[in-house]
């Protein structure tokens, strides 16, 4: 295919999932909305305030970072592991199959699509944070580049988990038994520092908690963890990540017998 | 010579062993009407699905207009369009978007996708349906819509797989004459179905597939001429005696009595049975085949 060609396959499949994840928004851009709002009213308000500071910011302030990113990435995985899954499901992935689009191209689309997905409920979930709590900025750019690559990130690990789903179960058994407890314990409500020392340690085996500490950086100025050393963690992964989904398109694991 | 299709030694092995094709040799040759024919679980949809790479191949050679699909696939896919036997597009997406997405995928212009879709939805008698979902539609509209699917990037060659099934017989006779037209404007056309009648009408030549191998290859006129046997039905004007035959031919009477069964031999003329019914005062109304002649052919060659 020429670049034209591609560029327009792409953007085909790119605005599929967003028509897709637009089309159902009360099933997709409204729940978070709400469970976030729940969050804010709960644990940052009435809570909150018996709670006081943490790493010197009030508990609202210290939770928001935290719970934008885990609107981030669920969402992004989640968007791409059920689209993709849908496809399989409907067969409708073969229109894409039996056409000359590349598979990195398939795989650029759907990422992206989640990571649309991702951004749209972060800014939304921001938006909405405003309601509760003034928001400091230290680094807009470091803010940025965090939320977008760990949205790839997850957009990616969705793909993965679509590609080997077999049923819906498959596609829920991760977010619900790796994810949510992956991001719950990684530093969205409590700095690890009050954790004792060995679960301190076993927390910075947790990928999430780099993320959202990178995220919480960028927006607070303060961090359980190197940053730097986060945004290398993540990139690293974006790489296997994506490596490995392309072989896995390229072999037809799930999608060509 | 460059073939539309060209298939050597194809063989596909499943993950569980079953050996799916055992060396599938196949030519279709540039503007052809071609069907191909089996019974199921024969190889017929694990071939298309190689064609068109839902399938991995386990080993041998395939061509699409010239490009091996080794060599370069995007290339080869194309010259392509599918229309599978299982409706496999997304049902929650308007007709229209559906024709003008796959047109993406091809790296069609959303103009030119827009104008192709509006060519294609009123040939097949959708485009009153454009905005509606997909999953509204009946089957011989869903049908009707992977058609026009298959067709927006004006492929060379057109690969229909049972497109008829369930379809009912007005539906099916138009869906065919687009098919037909098609074809004389110079699309190479690949059927498989299980209305041998269809193939017989249609199709210029035909490869009849059975366990992973390609039994006949040849035009249908030629596999029609190697028939040794064919029944008639002879529907008379009145009833007539049991006691009475034809030299030379088999023939037996119908319940009614007022219908013969007459077997006609390769190189015997149906002349004769005429003159015969002729000589006796009885007269015949109308006459048929008793069964599919590709029908016969089938049967016996897939019990080899």
């Amino acid at each position: 295919m020429k670049n034209s060609e591609i560029w327009i396959a792409f953007y085909t499949i790119l605005v599929r999932e967003i028509r897709r994840y637009t089309r159902i928004w009360p099933q997709t851009l409204l729940p978070p909305a709400i469970t976030m709002t729940l969050y804010f009213a709960i644990f940052g308000n009435l809570i909150g305030e018996r709670i006081g500071e943490m790493g010197g910011f009030s508990y609202m302030q210290y939770i928001v970072p935290g719970l934008i990113m885990m609107s981030v990435i669920t969402n992004s995985y989640s968007n791409v592991s059920s689209s993709f899954f849908s496809a399989k499901f409907q067969h409708s992935v073969q229109e894409l199959l039996v056409s000359p689009t590349p598979n990195w191209v398939i795989l650029l689309g759907y990422t992206l699509g989640g990571v649309s997905r991702g951004l749209c409920v972060g800014l939304t979930v921001t938006l909405l944070s405003l309601f509760f709590t003034h928001m400091a900025l230290e680094s807009l750019f470091l803010t940025i580049i965090v939320v977008c690559l760990t949205s790839v990130m997850f957009a990616l690990g969705g793909f993965v988990n679509a590609i080997y789903a077999r049923s819906f179960d498959d596609v829920s058994i991760v977010p619900t038994f790796i994810l949510t407890p992956l991001t719950y314990l990684g530093g969205v409500f409590y700095s690890i520092d009050l954790l004792p020392d060995f679960w301190q340690s076993v927390s910075m085996l947790n990928p999430v908690l780099y993320m959202v500490n990178a995220f919480r950086y960028g927006v607070l100025g303060v961090s359980d963890i190197n940053v730097y050393w986060a945004l290398v963690i993540v990139c690293v992964f974006i790489v296997v990540l994506f490596s490995f989904s392309l072989r896995l398109l390229n072999q037809g694991k799930g999608i060509r017998s | 010579m460059t073939y539309a299709i060209e298939i050597r030694d194809l063989k596909k092995r499943y993950d569980g062993g079953f050996e799916a094709l055992k060396g599938v040799d196949l030519c279709v040759e540039k503007g052809d009407f071609f069907a191909l024919l089996g019974p199921n679980g024969a190889g017929k949809s694990t071939t298309i699905g190689i064609l068109c790479s839902l399938v991995n191949k386990s080993s041998g050679q395939v061509s699409i207009f010239g490009t091996d699909i080794d060599q370069d696939f995007a290339k080869a896919k194309k010259h392509l369009g599918v229309v599978p036997q299982e409706f496999n597009f997304n049902v929650f997406e308007t007709v229209f978007n559906v024709v003008v997405t796959q047109a993406g995928f091809y790296g069609i212009s959303r103009s030119v996708a827009e104008a192709r879709a509006e060519k294609y939805l009123k040939q097949l008698g959708l485009w009153s349906k454009k905005d509606a979902q997909s999953r509204m539609l009946s089957g011989g509209m869903k049908r009707r819509l992977m058609i026009a699917r298959a067709l927006i990037h004006e492929p060379d060659v057109l690969i229909l797989d049972e497109p008829t099934a369930g379809v009912d017989i007005e539906l099916r006779r138009s869906m065919w004459e687009f098919i037909k037209k098609l074809n004389e404007q110079g699309t190479t056309i690949i059927l498989t179905t299980h209305y041998l009648e269809e193939a017989e009408q249609l199709c210029r030549n035909i490869a009849i597939i059975s366990a992973g191998e390609i039994v006949e290859n040849t035009s249908v006129k030629a596999l029609l001429k190697t028939l040794n046997q064919e029944t008639f039905i002879l529907d008379l004007d009145n009833p007539v005696p049991t006691d009475w035959s034809i030299e030379g031919f088999n023939v037996s009477i119908g319940q009614d009595g007022a219908s013969l069964e007459v077997d006609v031999m390769k190189g015997q003329s149906i002349n004769l049975v005429f003159r015969a019914l002729d000589a006796m005062s009885i007269n015949v109304v109308s006459m048929r085949n008793k069964s599919n002649r590709l029908e016969e052919l089938f049967v016996k060659l897939i019990k080899g």
